[in-house]
């Protein structure tokens, strides 16, 4: 693998921020310390306990594409801590525009579990209440959901609001054009959006290094944007990365860009297969900076973790993938009509027209209700 | 009660898959989520985790066989009561409950249970020759009366378009088929409407048209349109190219008509080397390790290759370099179960004959279980096939693809043989040695097989030229 699209991209002029080492060892940041200075070890417990339950989460759903009963999964393992340290960062009113993967994001946040499985079984367009949770639907286009997150930004700046948007992206999402318009518009408006880009290495099959020479976190200031570049394993800096970013938009100080650097250690989907493309020594390269066993060394030397408390979260996790399996698979299926509801706020005469002629081809089969 | 669980749709849309392996057996007590077993669809080889925990009582496919989706492959003894962990859909408890609305499996298609399809109501027009039948009578015999052929025999004067009538225009079904199988078919000239599907509900399979072409290749010049002999079909096996078949096969015809080949022979009285293998066979360090000609032709090739580095480089043709490796990952070629595969050993200029001979049985263990992982597949720089545990002396063999030289190790006979001015019953073997010409010359080549043959005969030469 000395093809020079397997390469990572060399940090020129950019420094990796971290907090805790992959070794576990806790170390200290410029930058960073000031924003994680309230964190003590019960919310570093609190984080692994985080971590841990969507790594769980994660096996179960895993597991229950494997077994039928959800049509698709987008695996988030390895990508833990730059999940939970994200979205610990932000205030409930603080807006959410995620990725598909972003699923232990939307748990964190409160959505049900059953109801973040039915998007993946395919028996519903979303699994929660974008109002209720202040997170939008999971967006599959690619990169689409930055111009949400700029929109709603610049909308929040207009109502004189001191909250945020927060924009999850991936590494391949950069070369689309949608991002370009973004971060053209968040600077041009100093609209208060966090660009929160996960470069998990691969999109899909293509290397990050094929999306750009440079690290990633450089290419935002060529908007004028200030980025940063973070150690997406580590927690901790995670959260003091989006902490920094926030306190930006909050203060009026417009738009940032971090690049959190982490890894996927599984396939782009359940319906990938990633050794056909992965270098052969990259997952344990990987697996040697895995987000959860290092906070777990750092709270063990602290005696924040013992085999007690470990057995506790790993209860606590269990109970969570009992409650989403037992909710994925007692899903109803959904009418086939309601294809129809929720396309438009008003009566729309086309689609009326469709759902009728849907409605007599249904009604053409024998033991139909109408 | 018995809980099954039929094969999943694990890609996006994927219609069947192969069982690779199963690592439970009937009888077995499992666990939710223990691993079962391996499938290969079209894009990958999967775990199947289980989605119950009980007592197997059966499983229905073997490995090697290609299952539909949607078929039972294992069944299980489950003791929760409906409910619980158990998917309702295979339980019989919820078909009681017909009016409500219960959950599916993805990737089945709706309503596993029922067994046949929603038959289509009457259409309108037929049989509704006159406008006599009122909208609320047709509506409502629909499900029950049944036209017999007579119905398009009185055009109706003008349509008549009742409120629960189907769209007129509805198309009439086309032959039911998966998308790869219509592919199959229209890549081989064939129209699904001649076929009569075997399948579930008259789907037409794989088999359907495979069958339907060696009916039609046999019975060249009488066109009976799927009604030829299946005894006749028998006389031509049609197999898939798939999986590690298919992979080779590319492998191979990149490597033939990529890189210019060289076959050169050696035959070497190997007598003393096997007397050395002897030895070491009571000796105390290699107490419980299996040494064979192969494990001192891949010490022999490890020390040769130092010499002659240009058989253990690589072709980069698209930065036009010649890579010359300071290590060798030494691959072996193995005939394992899933066919052809060639897993290397990691940095044996590292390894001492000892460590050599173990990694060498592990390799061929892994691959003779069907084991190998694919970074045992990558990354190889020379390869050594051994045909000689098949009886055969010689042969060219084909580079495994970026590689330059590959060398086949011939079987060790008793022949008569030159030995000391007289002839002797020797121990001897023919190596041959194929390379890649734009990467080694032939004298580079030649003096490396002469190094290896060197050795064969005479271990003692390994402190010469290693």
């Amino acid at each position: 693998m000395n093809d020079s699209r397997h390469g990572t991209t060399v940090p020129a002029g950019m420094h990796m921020h971290h907090l805790i080492t992959a070794t576990g060892e806790r170390t200290s940041d410029e930058l960073l310390d000031e924003f994680v200075s309230d964190v003590d070890h019960v919310t570093l417990r609190g984080l692994y306990r985080d971590m841990l339950v969507i790594r769980r989460i994660d096996f179960e759903a895993t597991a229950l594409q494997r077994q039928g009963q959800l049509a698709l999964w987008p695996p988030l393992l390895g990508q833990e801590a730059a999940q939970i340290g994200s979205v610990r960062a932000l205030d409930p009113e603080d807006f959410i525009f995620p990725t598909y993967r972003e699923n232990g994001v939307a748990y964190i946040r409160g959505a049900n579990l059953a109801g973040i499985m039915s998007t993946w079984r395919g028996s519903a367009n979303t699994g929660w209440d974008p109002h209720e949770f202040n997170m939008a639907t999971p967006q599959i286009i690619i990169g689409a959901q930055t111009l949400h997150a700029t929109g709603y930004a610049m909308g929040i700046a207009m109502e004189g609001k001191e909250s945020l948007s927060i924009a999850y992206l991936g590494d391949g999402a950069t070369s689309q054009g949608d991002v370009h318009e973004s971060l053209v518009f968040a600077a041009s408006f100093q609209a208060p959006v966090i660009f929160f880009c996960q470069n998990n290495h691969w999109a899909i099959s293509e290397p990050v290094g094929l999306q750009s020479h440079l690290p990633l976190a450089s290419r935002a200031s060529g908007y004028g944007i200030p980025s940063l570049q973070v150690d997406g394993n580590d927690v901790l800096a995670v959260l003091a990365a989006t902490r920094w970013a926030a306190r930006r938009a909050r203060t009026g100080g417009g738009p940032s860009f971090i690049e959190a650097v982490t890894y996927r250690m599984g396939p782009h989907t359940t319906a990938d297969d990633p050794t056909r493309y992965r270098g052969v020594t990259e997952l344990e390269e990987w697996a040697a900076k895995d987000p959860l066993t290092r906070l777990r060394s750092y709270l063990f030397n602290a005696g924040m973790l013992d085999a007690e408390t470990e057995a506790a979260i790993a209860a606590e996790a269990d109970a969570v993938a009992a409650e989403l399996r037992d909710g994925c698979i007692n899903l109803p299926d959904p009418e086939a009509l309601s294809a129809f509801e929720n396309v438009y706020v008003d009566p729309h005469p086309v689609l009326d027209r469709q759902r009728e002629e849907y409605r007599r081809y249904l009604s053409s089969f024998e033991g139909s209700a109408s | 009660m018995i809980a099954e669980f039929k094969l999943p749709d694990l890609g996006e849309g994927l219609t069947e898959s192969e069982i690779v392996s199963w690592q439970v057996g009937v009888g077995d007590t499992v666990t939710l989520n223990q691993v079962l077993g391996e499938v290969e669809t079209a894009k990958a080889v999967v775990e199947l985790p289980s989605p119950y925990a009980g007592v197997v009582t059966a499983i229905t496919h073997e490995p090697g066989t290609m299952v539909e989706v949607g078929e039972v492959i294992i069944a299980f003894e489950v003791s929760a009561p409906a409910g619980a962990q158990v998917s309702p859909t295979t339980g019989t408890a919820s078909e009681e409950q017909a009016p409500k609305r219960v959950p599916t499996l993805v990737g089945y298609g709706a309503d596993p249970e029922t067994s046949t399809r929603p038959a289509r109501r009457a259409r309108a027009a037929a049989g509704a020759g006159s406008s006599a039948i009122s909208d609320a009578q047709a509506a409502h015999a629909a499900p029950t009366v049944q036209h017999a052929a007579p119905v398009q025999s009185v055009p109706p004067v003008r349509p008549v378009q009742l409120e629960d009538a189907p769209d007129v225009r509805m198309q009439p079904d086309r032959p039911r088929s998966t998308p790869p199988v219509r592919k199959l078919a229209r890549d081989l000239g064939i129209e699904l409407e001649s076929l009569t599907g075997t399948g579930e509900r008259g789907l037409i399979t794989r088999e359907d048209v495979v069958a339907f072409v060696g009916d039609h290749t046999q019975g060249a010049g009488s066109p009976v349109a799927g009604a030829a002999s299946s005894a006749q079909s028998q006389r031509e096996v049609r197999t898939p190219i798939k999986g590690v078949r298919k992979f080779m096969a590319q492998a191979m015809v990149e490597s033939a008509f990529t890189a210019p080949h060289v076959t050169e022979f050696l035959t070497v009285d190997v007598t003393a080397g096997m007397d050395f293998l002897a030895k070491l066979r009571t000796h105390k360090e290699f107490d419980g390790v299996k040494v064979t000609p192969l494990t001192l032709a891949a010490k022999a090739v490890t020390l040769a290759l130092s010499r002659q580095p240009a058989l253990n480089s690589r072709w980069d043709q698209e930065r036009a370099e010649v890579v010359t490796y300071n290590y060798l990952n030494l691959g072996i070629a193995a005939a394992t179960p899933r066919g052809l595969l060639v897993p290397n050993i990691k940095d044996v200029q590292d390894l001492g004959l000892r460590a050599l001979a173990v990694a060498l049985g592990d390799l061929a263990k892994t691959a003779r279980d069907g084991k190998t992982p694919p970074s045992d597949l990558a990354g190889g720089t020379f390869s050594i096939t051994n045909i000689g545990v098949f009886g055969i002396d010689a042969g060219t063999p084909i580079l495994n693809p970026g590689e330059a030289g590959i060398l086949a190790l011939g079987a060790v006979r008793r022949v008569p043989w030159e030995h000391e001015g007289g002839i002797a019953l020797r121990q001897v073997m023919t190596l041959s040695l194929s390379f890649d010409h734009r990467l080694v010359d032939g004298a580079q080549g030649s003096r490396f097989l002469a190094d290896v043959g060197a050795m064969m005969a005479d271990p003692a030469m390994a402190l010469v030229l290693g």
